[in-house]
């Protein structure tokens, strides 16, 4: 086990790479997009706004059909407290709100709006200029948060008003920036990193009065040592805000093994970052977060990374929230020939898209198409027991064990094993030299699991 | 739109690791110890293993067609593998028919019996070699002295292993008189000893066990764990009682000790999955080596110790568990 770290955090790197101590996989990191320029991608003609686009209640769609909007406008409602507002991210004419499939390929109530112009509601501030001033309150942080829509954009997309209002009776002592982006492919937050500094360090001093934190932590790779550098040098003018070099190992962006890397607290199994004292905010919100309070621009547009061996011009684009996939491969070169798979976010996380027609959402942190060749699986082979699972696994889990008494349907056996640890992060599956759908059969077992604890506790 | 998409559940990648190329990287690390073998005893270990290999892969070839009836994982080097373990423990001058009947039974009742790869409880090699050792026990103790490149297959002279002196002598003999007659430390690690096909060259077989970690094939802690105890524990007897133990550097490097630990008590089937049940089962096996090659009538314990924790792998795999994330708090 890892002593406990005793030297003093400084803003200079550290001089031992740090990293979470057990299990995670270094698949090869084909970051094609590193060091592209984020371009604004051209209006689309008509966007697909889904009402849930994050962790909870969808909201509720306050326009009508025929409704005039502008950029910004709230669209529809927050619905409960784990929940937020969607705003329209064009100006147009609504034309429908009906079901339209999203990314997950089930139909989900959406607007629908033609694009007309593009007229952003006048309390947007849309100047450049860096406003490092933090003038609103801890109280107004977390409103605005909730105004602005603002989600967790790592991909999680958990509402962040939520993460910000710490419960009674727990005390959180400082705040995490996952800049890690350990997936492979992706480059959307290193990117945002090297173009937006200033504006996330400001986010984060932002987050850290939101949350009532002395001390912010930026977590990030070490395979971006240009980001390091450059943030490294500039939280030298922001108070409490350190930034720390990390070993290249996924799952390093999950948010427990950050939490270990950084601060080297482990949160218990069921339990929540705060329960350690801490939050995680990715550096992508940090960055939605400085637009929303200083900007009071609203979450309509994020920075997406498509991406591909075969595409012609992989890049890093701005999208406006409901822009259909097929844009932005139109913009990076068009969709290649014996393209045999859309992957929407990160190729160990992500999820296949059954169609480039659906909209980008508060969640897409990349589009990734695989040609045929890569598209496929290999064939399943009987387990050997090479233990190469149970060795990745950063949970500590057994994943061959989970796998087989799912396969069994004993899902209390299952429980008993803590199926209901497993993040999913894919190592297991990645590892595996049976080609064994290990983590197909886990979340079945974990879903089950989960119902049948829902049961119980129903009696 | 002309793409068909597939939709899968993620991850969409995979580390191209595969069955065959770890079986592969084994045979690879057990290469510089068959060049040794061939340089002490001729070609008789190319004949002997050859005819392991081939009469393992048609038995499971045969069985998995017309017994089992199942998918067919003769392309995976398992049984290859199985085939050169077997021929690794068996003397040089076996007759050919014997090393046929070892091969039937560790395919046939060693590892398809139970299904095939991935669910026999023993290593099918060994239970082999042990079906062997007990069926011609003349054969299987007739050890071939190494006589060079050019011996033939059929006119080695026999002798005995170090280990096979050292059980008639301990208690009887004080071992200082015996030791004269008995290969030096160097003559074990370079090979030049009495012994099993593939067993007797130390050093070889260090180097491939460097190969295999470099490879990520296997972990440090089976091997490591299993030389460490029977170090520990044949240094407390010779400590002990100098006069009638042999020290523990020569425990390492004589008979199947280190062609056991590196190669036959990491099978992946057949050994735990947790790294702190592996090291239970590496001092298991280490410690039930050193009793068996001292105290029982047997001059050579390994097989014997792997067998018997292989059978208590289920039990490891049952009790002693990978550490949970989040399940010791340690919060500083």
């Amino acid at each position: 086990m890892r002593k406990k770290d005793t030297r003093v955090i400084t803003n200079k790197r550290d001089t031992v790479l740090k990293t979470f101590p057990v299990g995670g996989v270094h698949p090869p990191e084909n970051k094609l997009s590193a060091g592209k320029a984020i371009v604004n991608l051209s209006l689309p003609a008509q966007v697909v706004i889904p009402v849930s686009q994050h962790i909870g209640a969808p909201a509720t769609a306050i326009v009508n059909k025929g409704d005039v909007v502008k950029v910004g406008q709230i669209i529809a409602a927050s619905k409960g407290f784990v929940s937020t507002n969607i705003h329209s991210s064009v100006s147009g004419k609504v034309n429908k709100i009906d079901l339209m499939p999203d990314s997950s390929g089930y139909k989900q109530m959406s607007i629908v709006i033609d694009v007309e112009g593009d007229e952003w509601i006048d309390t947007i501030d849309k100047t450049d200029m860096l406003k490092k001033e933090v003038t609103l309150s801890k109280e107004d942080i977390v409103k605005r948060c909730l105004e602005s829509g603002i989600v967790g954009l790592g991909g999680a997309t958990f509402p962040s008003h939520v993460k910000l209002s710490i419960p009674p009776g727990k005390k959180c002592d400082v705040l995490i920036i996952n800049g890690v982006e350990c997936e492979p492919y992706l480059t959307s937050d290193h990117q945002l990193m090297m173009e937006k500094s200033e504006e996330i360090l400001t986010g984060v001093t932002i987050l850290m009065k939101g949350l009532g934190v002395e001390k912010a932590m930026i977590g990030i790779e070490n395979n971006k040592p240009d980001a390091i550098e450059k943030l490294g040098k500039l939280t030298e003018k922001y108070k409490g805000i350190t930034v720390h070099s990390l070993k290249v190992k996924y799952p390093q962006g999950g948010e427990k093994q950050l939490i270990k890397a950084l601060i080297n607290r482990e949160v218990p199994s069921g339990r929540l970052p705060v329960d350690v004292g801490t939050v995680v905010h990715n550096t992508g919100t940090a960055f939605a977060v400085y637009e929303a309070v200083q900007k009071n621009k609203p979450l309509f547009e994020r920075i997406v990374t498509i991406t591909g061996k075969a595409l012609a011009k992989p890049g890093n684009f701005r999208v406006r929230i409901g822009t259909p996939v097929s844009s932005l491969i139109e913009a990076a070169g068009g969709m290649p020939g014996g393209t045999g798979k859309i992957v929407n976010g990160g190729p160990m996380m992500g999820k296949a898209l059954g169609s480039p027609e659906v909209p980008v959402v508060k969640g897409t942190s990349g589009i990734i198409l695989f040609p045929e060749s890569e598209a496929k699986r290999t064939k399943s082979n009987p387990c050997i027991r090479c233990s190469k699972c149970i060795s990745v696994c950063a949970m500590g889990l057994e994943p061959y064990l989970l796998m087989t008494i799912t396969e069994r349907a004993l899902f209390e056996r299952a429980e008993k094993e803590k199926i209901t640890d497993c993040m999913e992060c894919g190592s297991c599956s990645y590892v595996c030299p049976a080609g064994r759908p290990l983590l197909d059969y886990i979340r079945l077992g974990k879903s089950s699991v989960l119902k049948m604890i829902r049961e119980r506790n129903a009696k | 739109m002309a793409n068909i998409l597939s939709v899968s559940l993620s991850p969409h990648v995979h580390g191209r690791e595969t069955t065959p190329k770890l079986m592969r990287d084994v045979l690879i690390a057990l290469v510089p110890a068959f060049l040794t073998t061939i340089w002490f005893f001729g070609y008789a270990p190319i004949l002997i293993t050859a005819v392991a290999v081939i009469s393992c892969v048609v038995f499971e070839y045969l069985i998995q067609k017309y017994l089992l009836k199942g998918s067919k994982t003769i392309n995976d080097l398992s049984a290859v593998l199985t085939g050169v373990l077997l021929a690794f423990c068996l003397p040089t001058n076996i007759p050919l028919g014997i090393v046929v009947v070892g091969s039937l039974v560790a395919i046939g009742v060693g590892k398809m019996t139970f299904g095939g790869i991935g669910n026999n409880p023993f290593n099918p090699a060994l239970v082999g070699r042990v079906f062997l050792f007990l069926s011609f026990p003349v054969q299987m103790t007739s050890w071939p002295v190494p006589k060079g490149f050019l011996t033939g297959y059929t006119d080695a002279v026999t002798g005995s292993t170090p280990l096979s002196v050292l059980n008639e002598s301990y208690d009887k003999v004080p071992l200082s008189g015996v030791m004269s007659n008995l290969p030096g430390h160097e003559d074990l690690f370079w090979g030049n000893m009495g012994g099993s096909l593939g067993e007797i060259a130390a050093g070889a077989l260090l180097l491939g066990f460097f190969y295999l970690l470099w490879r990520k094939v296997i972990t440090w802690h089976i091997p490591v764990s299993i030389l460490l105890s029977v170090a520990i524990l044949a240094g407390i007897l010779w400590l002990a009682d100098p006069v009638n133990n042999i020290d523990p550097l020569y425990h390492l490097l004589s008979g199947g000790l280190m062609l056991g630990a590196i190669y036959m008590a990491t099978d992946y089937v057949t050994s735990p999955m947790s790294k702190k049940g592996m090291i239970v089962y590496g001092l298991g096996i280490g410690i039930l080596t050193v009793l068996i090659r001292r105290y029982a009538a047997y001059p050579e314990g390994v097989q014997f110790a792997i067998l018997i924790m292989n059978a208590m792998t289920p039990l490891i795999n049952m009790y002693i568990k990978p550490t949970r994330f989040g399940e010791e708090v340690k919060n500083g």
